[in-house]
């Protein structure tokens, strides 16, 4: 693998493919957990974990699967790495376990594990592949920390709110009070703050693109010009 | 034909095999890490019992006076469950019990309720919960204070159709957004209340086959009630 296919690889899972804001893809935790910027981030890790080493894992089997059976098979592999990380967080990070709960295990059935692993893992040695889940995750990650800090902010008026339980005891004085005396807005909170908020995001990523192209645009015109002169 | 057959078998084989890998893999990581676990939750229990058991109450060891309570429906257990005993002087004092909530909206709620000796509840803590992260997890004490509405409860305090949240006609504030879940904890605090009622002496005594037989007499009345 070279360096050209690896900046594209992380190119391609960070901004441009992004899961989060532009291919939509495991919307569940998405809307789910991302009502802090610690859960989100917890979550979007474990996540970004389960698609590294599922990339990996399958990779490298990808040649002894019957095509007609690759998805249960695929589908067994992620479960078995879910439930591994599942057991480590309880065992290791217990506080975290209990905060992450139920999403955990449904890391099995967001569809953004499943899809990357039929589109790349399957079809791509392993380095890169355990790459692009690394990516893919990244990516989903930075989405879901923004959209968690959003709706965190407007929601509870602080910041990094239980990071103690990620942490441990010595992190509890580090939540960060944006607004004092906020009364909380539940509309953030609840499931419709993270459509409207993920929203707003795929609508900056949009404009942020538009503007790119925009711009590549008006050089490669001015630049004729200018040689000419 | 048989070609066909040959063809499904090596691909029935291929699946097996993934399917033992995989299992052998997940028994391999349980082994590895369930001690620890079990460790884990022993500890953030103590924590917990600490948080509903002023530590005034009692003078023994609390940790270490046991009681192994067999299933039962007031409690929500249908396992053998442990209830620590506190005593003050050689006095009874206060029981710490495991209780379960089973109809919480994402399944069972499981809980630790410490009640003195006099019928009052001293405090309540969850311990594992699946609820909704930012809805109905404010059930938890890290999360919220909600939870400490439950110190000082008793049938004294609370008329018997009190026990309820305020939606429902009762004494206990909810948070808008999830009722299923209060409803649940209130419910499940109060049959635990009732079950500390009828069995008050046999769980502060200090031989355990007394209980027992009240297992055995709820099963009885279970049967009865199915017979009916």
């Amino acid at each position: 693998m070279n360096v050209q296919e690896l900046n594209d690889i992380l190119h391609n899972g960070l901004w441009k493919q992004n899961t989060g804001v532009v291919q939509l893809l495991g919307l569940c935790p998405l809307l789910a957990v991302s009502n802090s910027v610690v859960n989100a981030v917890s979550l979007g890790l474990a996540t970004t974990l389960v698609m590294a080493l599922s990339g990996a894992a399958i990779s490298p089997i990808r040649n002894f699967v019957p095509n007609e059976i690759r998805i249960p098979v695929y589908i067994l592999i992620i479960a078995v790495l879910v439930t591994v990380v599942q057991y480590a967080m309880n065992a290791y990070m217990y506080g975290l376990y209990v905060v992450l709960g139920i999403f955990i295990p449904l890391i099995v059935t967001n569809c953004i594990v499943l899809a990357r692993i039929e589109a790349f893992a399957g079809k791509n040695p392993v380095l890169p592949a355990a790459v692009d889940g690394l990516a893919m995750g990244l990516g989903l990650t930075a989405v879901l920390a923004i959209l968690g800090g959003m709706r965190e902010i407007v929601g509870h008026g602080t910041l990094f709110g239980g990071l103690d339980l990620a942490l441990g005891d010595m992190a509890k004085g580090w939540v960060i009070t944006v607004i004092p005396d906020y009364h909380g807005f539940l509309l953030a909170i609840l499931p419709p703050g993270a459509f409207i908020g993920l929203g707003l995001l795929i609508a900056g990523k949009n404009w942020l693109t538009l503007r790119a192209e925009q711009k590549a645009r008006a050089q490669s015109i001015a630049a004729p010009q200018t040689s000419a002169a | 034909m048989k070609q066909l057959t040959r063809a499904t078998l090596k691909t029935a084989l291929n699946l097996l095999v993934f399917a033992v890998i995989g299992t052998a893999i997940l028994a391999a990581t349980f082994n590895l890490t369930h001690s620890r676990i079990a460790q884990s939750e022993q500890a953030e229990k103590l924590k917990l019992i600490n948080q509903v058991v002023p530590e005034s109450l009692y003078d023994n060891e609390l940790i270490k006076d046991t009681l192994v309570i067999p299933a039962s429906e007031q409690l929500g257990t249908e396992q053998d469950s442990v209830a620590y005993r506190g005593r003050l002087k050689g006095q009874p004092a206060v029981v710490v019990l495991e209780v379960i909530a089973p109809d919480g909206y994402s399944g069972k709620i499981s809980m630790i309720v410490a009640i003195n000796h006099a019928g009052a509840v001293t405090g309540v803590r969850v311990v594992t919960h699946k609820e909704t992260p930012g809805l109905g997890d404010y059930i938890d004490f890290a999360k919220n204070k909600w939870i400490s509405l439950f110190g000082g409860a008793s049938h004294e305090r609370y008329k018997e159709d009190d026990w309820k949240v305020r939606k429902d006609g009762g004494q206990f504030d909810y948070m808008a957004g999830a009722t299923i879940t209060p409803r649940a904890v209130v419910k499940a605090v109060h049959k635990a209340l009732h079950y500390f009622e009828d069995n008050r002496d046999k769980l502060f005594a200090v031989s355990a086959p007394a209980v027992e037989s009240t297992g055995q007499t709820e099963g009885a009345s279970k049967q009865k009630a199915g017979a009916q």
